[in-house]
C-alpha cells in the first residue's frame, strides 16, 4: 500500500532501548531517581500521564531523560479501534516524543475509545481480515506521524471472538509484516492470556516473528476463576513478577537475545528499591544470556568429550 | 467472513458502562463458560481504575463521607459521566457539579465546593509554568502610583479564587492535619486562593474582598477596576494589604499595558 513500510523497518542508526532491564517510572520516585542515580536500564511512561501543560511532571522527565534512555508507552491511541485515530491526541504524542526524544514509543493492540468516551481499559480485538486491515492502517499512520517506528504489544485477554479467523500471533505477526512494527513483547499477558484461553505459551511465542523483538515487558498478575471454575488470571500490574512468568522469560531471552526489559508495576506499587531488586533479576537474565552467547560460540570450536 | 456474530464496539462499550446489561453475543470462552463472568473483569476494570482516579483526585472528599459512599457515588458519576478525552489527569471537572445534586449527598452540603477546591488544586499542580515578573519590574510599577489603577496583570496560570458558602479552607486544612475538623463550623463562608509555588500547590484563606479583588486580576480587571470592586463589597478593605498577599506569593508574571495585551514579561 505504501513504500515508507520498508523505511519503517528499525534500522542500525534509530535510537533502541539499552539491552538492560527498566522500570516504569512514578512520581514518588523522581527525587530517589535524581539522589540516587540507580544503575538501571532505562525508565518507561505512559504517554498520557505527560500530556500535562507544565507542573512537577514534565519537570522531572526532563531532568531524568537527561541521564537515562527512555521509553514512552501510549495506552490511550486505541489503535485497535473501529473509529478513525485522533489527530489531536497524534498530534499531542508526536510533541510528546520530540520533546523527550525517546528511545521507543510502544502501543497496544486494543481499543479503549468508542464516540468521544475514553474507556481507560485495553479492550479485545477479533482477529479478522477487516481487522487486521484497520490496526495496521493505524500503525502505519502513528508511524507516519512520529516519523519513527513504533513497537506494538500483544494484549492480555478475558474473551475470544466467535468472528475471529486467525489465532493472535498469526494476527500480530502479519501486522508486523506489513506496517515494519516492532514488536514488544509482554511476556506476562503472553501467560496471562494462554491460561486464560487454554493455549501453550511455549507454542505461542515461538509463532511470533521474535527477531522483531524491542522491548519486553515483566508483570504481576491476579488470579481469579471463571463461570466454570477454570483460572482466569488478571493483568493486574499489582504484584510481583510470578515464577512462572520469570521462567517464560528465561525461555524468552534464549530465543531473542538480550532485549530490553521493563518491570511493570502500577498498582500496590512498593518502595523504589523493591522494584530495583525485580529490575537486576531480570538484568541477571539478560546478562546469562549473553554469557550464554559467547559460551556457545566458544564451544563449537572445542570437541567436547562426552562420557560413554 | 466465517458467518459468526459480529460484536461492534459500540455494543461492546455500551455493555461495559451498564452492569445491568448482557454481554455483547459473539464472544466464546476456550471452555464453554459463561462470558458474562469474563466480561465482568473488563467491566470491572473500567469502573474500579476510573472510581479509583476520582479518590486520587478528591481525596478530602473521600474522608469526608467515607470511602464506601464515596466509591458508591463515584461508581456513579463514572457510569454517568466517563471520561470524554484520553488525557486522565483532568477527570472529574463535572464531578463537584454532580455531587451538588447527588441527592444522598444532600446531608454534606459542602461536599461538592470541597470538591471544587480540590479539582481547582489538580488543575493548579499541572497548570502551565510561568516565572514570577521580577522584582525590579515590580518596582518599577509601584513607583508611579499614578498608574496603578490603569495596571493590568496577568496572574500565574496555576492561580485561582474559589468563594463558598461554606467553610471550604478550614474543612480541606483539617484534613491536611492543620487544625481540629471537629472546631470547624463548615457553614461559615470562606473564600481560597489556590496557586502554585514551585511544584507545591498552596491555599491561602482570602477575607471576602480580597478574594474579590485577586479574582477579578484573574480575570484580566485593571487595578482600579478591582480596587473598587472590592471596595464595595467591604468599605474597609485594605488595598495595600491586598496587594501584600499578591507580592509575597509571586503570581504575578506579566504586566498587560494598552488594549491589546502588550506584554512586558521577563
Amino acid at each position: 500500500m505504501s513504500s515508507h513500510r520498508s523505511e519503517m523497518r528499525r534500522t542500525a542508526g534509530a535510537p533502541t532501548l539499552p539491552a538492560r532491564a527498566g522500570l516504569g517510572l512514578k512520581p514518588a520516585h523522581f527525587e530517589a531517581v535524581l539522589s540516587t542515580c540507580p544503575d538501571i536500564g532505562f525508565f518507561e511512561v505512559h504517554a498520557e500521564n505527560y500530556m500535562v501543560p507544565g507542573g512537577s511532571l514534565p519537570h522531572f522527565l526532563e531532568r531524568i531523560r537527561e541521564q537515562y534512555a527512555l521509553s514512552v508507552h501510549g495506552v490511550g491511541m486505541s489503535i485497535g479501534a473501529e473509529a478513525a485515530l485522533d489527530r489531536t491526541h497524534l498530534d499531542a504524542l508526536a510533541a510528546l516524543v520530540a520533546r523527550y526524544e525517546p528511545q521507543s514509543f510502544s502501543e497496544h493492540l486494543a481499543w479503549s475509545t468508542h464516540g468521544d468516551v475514553f474507556l481507560n481499559d485495553l479492550l479485545p480485538v477479533p482477529y479478522t481480515a477487516a481487522t487486521l486491515a484497520r490496526v495496521c492502517a493505524h500503525v502505519d499512520q502513528v508511524q507516519s506521524h512520529l516519523g519513527r517506528s513504533m513497537l506494538l504489544e500483544n494484549p492480555a485477554t478475558y474473551l475470544e471472538f466467535e468472528a475471529s479467523t486467525m489465532s493472535e500471533p498469526e494476527f500480530i505477526s502479519e501486522v508486523v509484516r506489513r506496517t515494519g512494527c516492532g514488536l514488544l513483547l509482554d511476556v506476562n499477558n503472553i501467560h496471562v492470556s494462554c491460561v486464560n484461553h487454554g493455549r501453550d505459551p511455549h507454542a505461542y511465542v515461538r509463532a511470533l516473528p521474535l527477531d522483531q523483538v524491542g522491548e519486553i515487558h515483566l508483570a504481576g498478575f491476579a488470579t481469579q476463576t471463571d463461570a466454570a471454575g477454570d483460572p482466569l488470571l488478571i493483568d493486574s500490574h499489582g504484584a510481583p513478577v510470578a515464577e512462572v512468568v520469570w521462567a517464560l522469560y528465561a525461555e524468552v531471552i534464549t530465543l531473542t537475545g538480550a532485549v530490553a526489559t521493563l518491570i511493570e508495576r502500577d498498582n500496590d506499587v512498593p518502595a523504589f528499591d523493591v522494584l530495583l531488586a525485580e529490575a537486576h533479576r531480570a538484568d541477571r537474565t539478560l546478562c546469562g544470556q549473553a554469557g550464554q552467547n559467547m559460551a556457545d560460540s566458544v564451544r563449537v570450536r572445542r570437541v567436547v568429550q562426552v562420557p560413554a | 467472513m466465517n458467518g459468526a456474530m459480529h460484536v461492534g464496539q459500540g455494543d461492546f462499550a455500551a455493555a461495559l458502562l451498564d452492569a445491568g446489561r448482557e454481554c455483547p453475543r459473539g464472544l466464546r470462552t476456550w471452555n464453554g463458560s459463561d462470558p458474562n463472568a469474563r466480561f465482568a473483569v473488563y467491566r470491572n476494570n473500567v469502573l474500579v481504575s476510573l472510581v479509583d482516579a476520582l479518590a486520587d483526585t478528591f481525596p478530602v472528599c473521600c474522608e469526608l463521607v467515607g470511602e464506601t459512599f464515596f466509591r458508591a457515588m463515584a461508581r456513579v458519576f463514572v457510569t454517568d459521566h466517563p471520561p470524554r478525552a484520553r488525557v486522565l489527569a483532568f477527570y472529574g471537572r463535572e464531578f463537584p457539579a454532580f455531587v451538588s445534586t447527588f441527592a444522598p449527598a444532600a446531608s454534606v452540603p459542602y461536599l461538592a465546593d470541597v470538591a471544587r477546591l480540590e479539582m481547582t488544586r489538580l488543575e493548579a499542580c499541572h497548570a502551565a509554568d510561568a516565572l514570577p515578573l521580577p522584582l525590579s519590574e515590580i518596582a518599577a510599577v509601584l513607583a508611579t502610583p499614578a498608574q496603578l489603577p490603569g495596571l493590568r496583570v496577568r496572574l500565574h496560570p496555576s492561580v485561582a479564587v474559589l468563594r463558598s458558602k461554606y467553610a471550604v479552607h478550614s474543612l480541606w486544612a483539617a484534613h491536611q492535619g492543620e487544625g481540629d475538623l471537629s472546631a470547624v463550623d463548615p457553614m461559615l463562608a470562606e473564600a481560597v486562593l489556590v496557586l502554585r509555588a514551585g511544584f507545591d500547590v498552596r491555599c491561602v484563606l482570602l477575607d471576602p474582598a480580597s478574594a474579590v479583588f485577586i479574582d477579578d486580576l484573574v480575570h484580566g480587571a485593571e487595578l482600579g477596576a478591582a480596587h473598587h470592586a472590592a471596595s464595595l463589597l467591604d468599605p474597609a478593605f485594605d488595598l495595600a494589604a491586598a496587594l501584600g498577599l499578591v507580592l509575597q506569593h509571586e503570581i504575578i508574571t506579566a504586566r498587560l499595558t494598552g488594549d491589546h495585551d502588550h506584554e512586558h514579561t521577563c
